[in-house]
């Protein structure tokens, strides 16, 4: 599950094997298969065009990056990642998608000497009390999406809303956050299982319960199950909140049965700063689908490291590397981005509203702001070592 | 609960039923008929599912993936019989698990391999895209009539065939005593293929029909396919009336439970205990089904009865 990058960085490694100052090894953890493997592809995806548009060589320095599949199994990752940091001697390794792999890899990722720099995954334990100087998350703590809904719900004036997440810990995490920020009643809540296939007895509770609002966290094939069985269903006129159900991951296979549902993120395609447009428009000619975020996030990571590796003069000193990635401004696709203590980005959420563009494809759209340089939940507790 | 509501959740389990039942007929009968577990069934669903994708985009219809996928569906069916179950009757259930978990495997990257990884969808077909209202605001959708009609008809064509026909005739000897069958000069080899197709062809049947209302991706058929194991076990294993009732009590139980655990547990316990209660009931649902129908019928409702 190797792939190299660059002719030219492999002939500057047989030419120069002892002098590795000119060239850099980027690590990339993510998941290539199974049914979540598209997003572990906007990751890959999002990074190499990061390295591309920077002449491929990120602050300086020939990348290389080795990418390797974490087939979303913890024990597979793990091996993976101490391959990475042991044997190839990755000074950055960058991922992965889920939080239950970045719990398992970041201790021997850090341990190993490498700096590691989640695009996506943002769990609570590495925000608070565990938050770590060589652990960074360019995305958001998980917690703030699901709030971020909670309380557009508020500001829509929605006083009823019926719950409904799948049946395990992110699930549960889920309506913890929407209902942290969400002041009105929850009038049901329904967890399926994991391996849920029909909504349709859910749906039918739905509309026996008539509420102003669904709010869902459906990630993956049962976001994009629920999506169409809820607009056949006729329930599209109750607004449908959510997290991390329609995205452009989902929208090729939803299309337009979730033209006018909600989302909330830090980024949206159609975000309007020159970062964004260049980004959105190579992504699109060099792949030819539209970004989601995980492939933004991991697009800022490459030009994050690229600018830090300049700032610090290369990756040989860990410590003035962590100082430069922590500090050095960079053009972030979403706009203002800065790390809080705890390595999590301060940043703006925004409510998203899906919409068909013009060239007939699908993508998620800002409605209007929600929380501005938001903090996480568990920053406050981060005492950082 | 509104007696609307009752009835919604009833025709969800009906069509739940059928859905499954259309998997569960060929299983049951390549199970009885060749005492061969096929693990690679729930794979066959999913190739039907991806074929009505693909032709949809070649088509541009529902109607003509439908058309094109049902034989398409057979002819995999058939050359997988050749191919690799065939070789593997008269080995013992283990080497059957083993190998055909490696083609679950193997046809579960392949699809991804040659479609993408990402899920793919299936247009409703035009003239069945409006529904009704049970319920106020809530749409039963023509096209879930449309699957129940479907595999109640499926039902109907499988019991006339086989109670009323030779092959019929020659299916159930076969399921009661294959090797007496063979004995009395019938081509039994012919005979399992023929088994094999069909029922490859009626997965792949479920799966045409289940793609505009699930998402079509590789591994769809893996949860499925337990689900179907449940129904035969229930229905009695190579009893094509055992997998019709036994689908209809599972996608029943099942729907019913989902619905309607929760609010049972809040009457017994807190508001919040019963949230964790309620779905943890109802996934056990189908499983305690088949517990109590084995403890009362250890061989299933309707086993097919062994010489």
């Amino acid at each position: 599950m190797m792939r190299v990058f660059g002719a030219a960085a492999l002939a500057a490694m047989l030419a120069l094997p002892a002098a590795a100052q000119g060239t850099l090894k980027v690590g990339i953890v993510t998941v290539l298969s199974g049914p979540q493997a598209t997003l572990g592809q906007q990751l890959r995806d999002g990074f190499a065009l990061g390295v591309k548009l920077s002449g491929g060589r990120l602050g300086g320095l020939a990348t290389e990056m080795l990418v390797v599949d974490d087939e979303l199994k913890p024990d597979v990752a793990v091996t993976r990642v101490r391959a990475l940091v042991e044997r190839d001697e990755v000074p950055v390794i960058v991922g992965p998608v889920f939080s239950n792999i970045m719990a398992a890899i970041q201790k021997p990722a850090v341990d190993g000497g490498a700096i590691l720099i989640s695009p996506n995954a943002g769990p609570s334990t590495f925000a608070g009390r565990g938050c770590n100087a060589s652990t960074f998350v360019t995305s958001y703590q998980n917690d703030q999406v699901h709030a971020v809904m909670g309380e557009a719900a508020n500001t829509d004036g929605y006083r009823r809303v019926f719950v409904m997440v799948p049946n395990y810990q992110a699930g549960r995490d889920a309506a913890a956050g929407f209902k942290r920020t969400f002041k009105g009643e929850v009038v049901e809540e329904v967890y399926v299982p994991l391996n849920q296939l029909d909504f349709s007895a859910e749906l039918a509770k739905i509309a026996a319960a008539k509420p102003d609002a669904i709010f869902t966290f459906m990630p993956g094939g049962l976001g994009i199950n629920l999506v169409r069985q809820y607009r056949q269903a006729g329930l599209a006129n109750i607004p449908f909140l959510s997290t991390f159900t329609v995205d452009e991951s989902t929208l090729p296979a939803t299309q337009d049965a979730a033209v006018g549902f909600y989302s909330a993120a830090d980024w949206a395609p159609n975000m309007d700063n020159p970062a964004n447009r260049r980004f959105v428009q190579a992504f699109e000619a060099e792949y030819g689908y539209v970004p989601a975020s995980y492939a933004a996030h991991a697009f800022d990571t490459a030009i994050l490291l690229d600018a830090a590796i300049k700032a610090a003069g290369g990756v040989t000193d860990k410590e003035k590397l962590r100082a430069a990635i922590r500090s050095t401004p960079f053009e972030s696709v979403r706009g203002p981005f800065r790390f809080g203590v705890n390595n999590f980005p301060v940043q703006d959420f925004w409510l998203l509203r899906v919409a068909k563009r013009a060239d007939g494809k699908f993508q998620t759209e800002t409605v209007r702001r929600v929380f501005e340089a938001n903090v996480d939940a568990y920053a406050s507790e981060c005492r950082m070592r | 609960m509104s007696t609307g509501l009752l009835l919604v959740q009833i025709l969800n389990g009906l069509q739940l039923g059928v859905l499954l039942f259309l998997i569960a007929a060929g299983l049951t009968l390549v199970f009885g008929v060749m005492d061969f577990i096929n693990l690679a069934h729930g794979v066959q669903y999913m190739l039907g599912a991806y074929l009505a994708a693909w032709f949809a985009t070649l088509t541009g219809g529902f109607w003509g993936a439908l058309a094109l996928a049902l034989p398409a569906a057979l002819a995999i069916g058939l050359v997988l019989e050749v191919l690799v179950f065939r070789h593997l009757y008269d080995r013992d259930h283990l080497d059957q698990v083993l190998a055909t978990f490696g083609v679950i495997l193997f046809l579960n990257q392949g699809v991804r391999a040659v479609f993408g990884a990402a899920p793919m969808q299936v247009p409703t077909p035009e003239a069945l895209s409006g529904g009704f209202e049970i319920i106020p605001r809530l749409i039963y959708p023509h096209y879930r009539l449309a699957i129940l009609a479907a595999g109640l008809l499926v039902a109907l064509g499988l019991y006339l065939v086989i109670n009323r026909t030779r092959v019929g005739m020659l299916i159930r000897a076969g399921a009661s005593n294959a090797a007496m069958v063979s004995a009395l000069g019938v081509n039994i080899g012919l005979l399992f293929t023929l088994v094999f197709g069909v029922g490859a062809m009626l997965a792949g049947f479920a799966g045409v029909m289940a793609a505009p209302i699930l998402s079509v991706e590789p591994g769809m058929g893996d949860n499925l396919l337990i689900l179907t194991f449940v129904v035969i076990v229930i229905g009695g294993i190579g009893s094509i009336r055992g997998a019709f009732v036994g689908a209809l009590l599972v996608g029943l139980a099942d729907t019913l439970g989902r619905s309607f655990a929760t609010d049972i547990a809040r009457g017994i316990l807190s508001a919040s205990a019963a949230t964790k209660v309620g779905p943890a009931m109802a996934s056990m649902t189908i499983y305690l089904l088949m517990a109590a129908v084995l403890v009362a019928r250890p061989a299933g409702l309707f086993p097919a009865k062994r010489g």
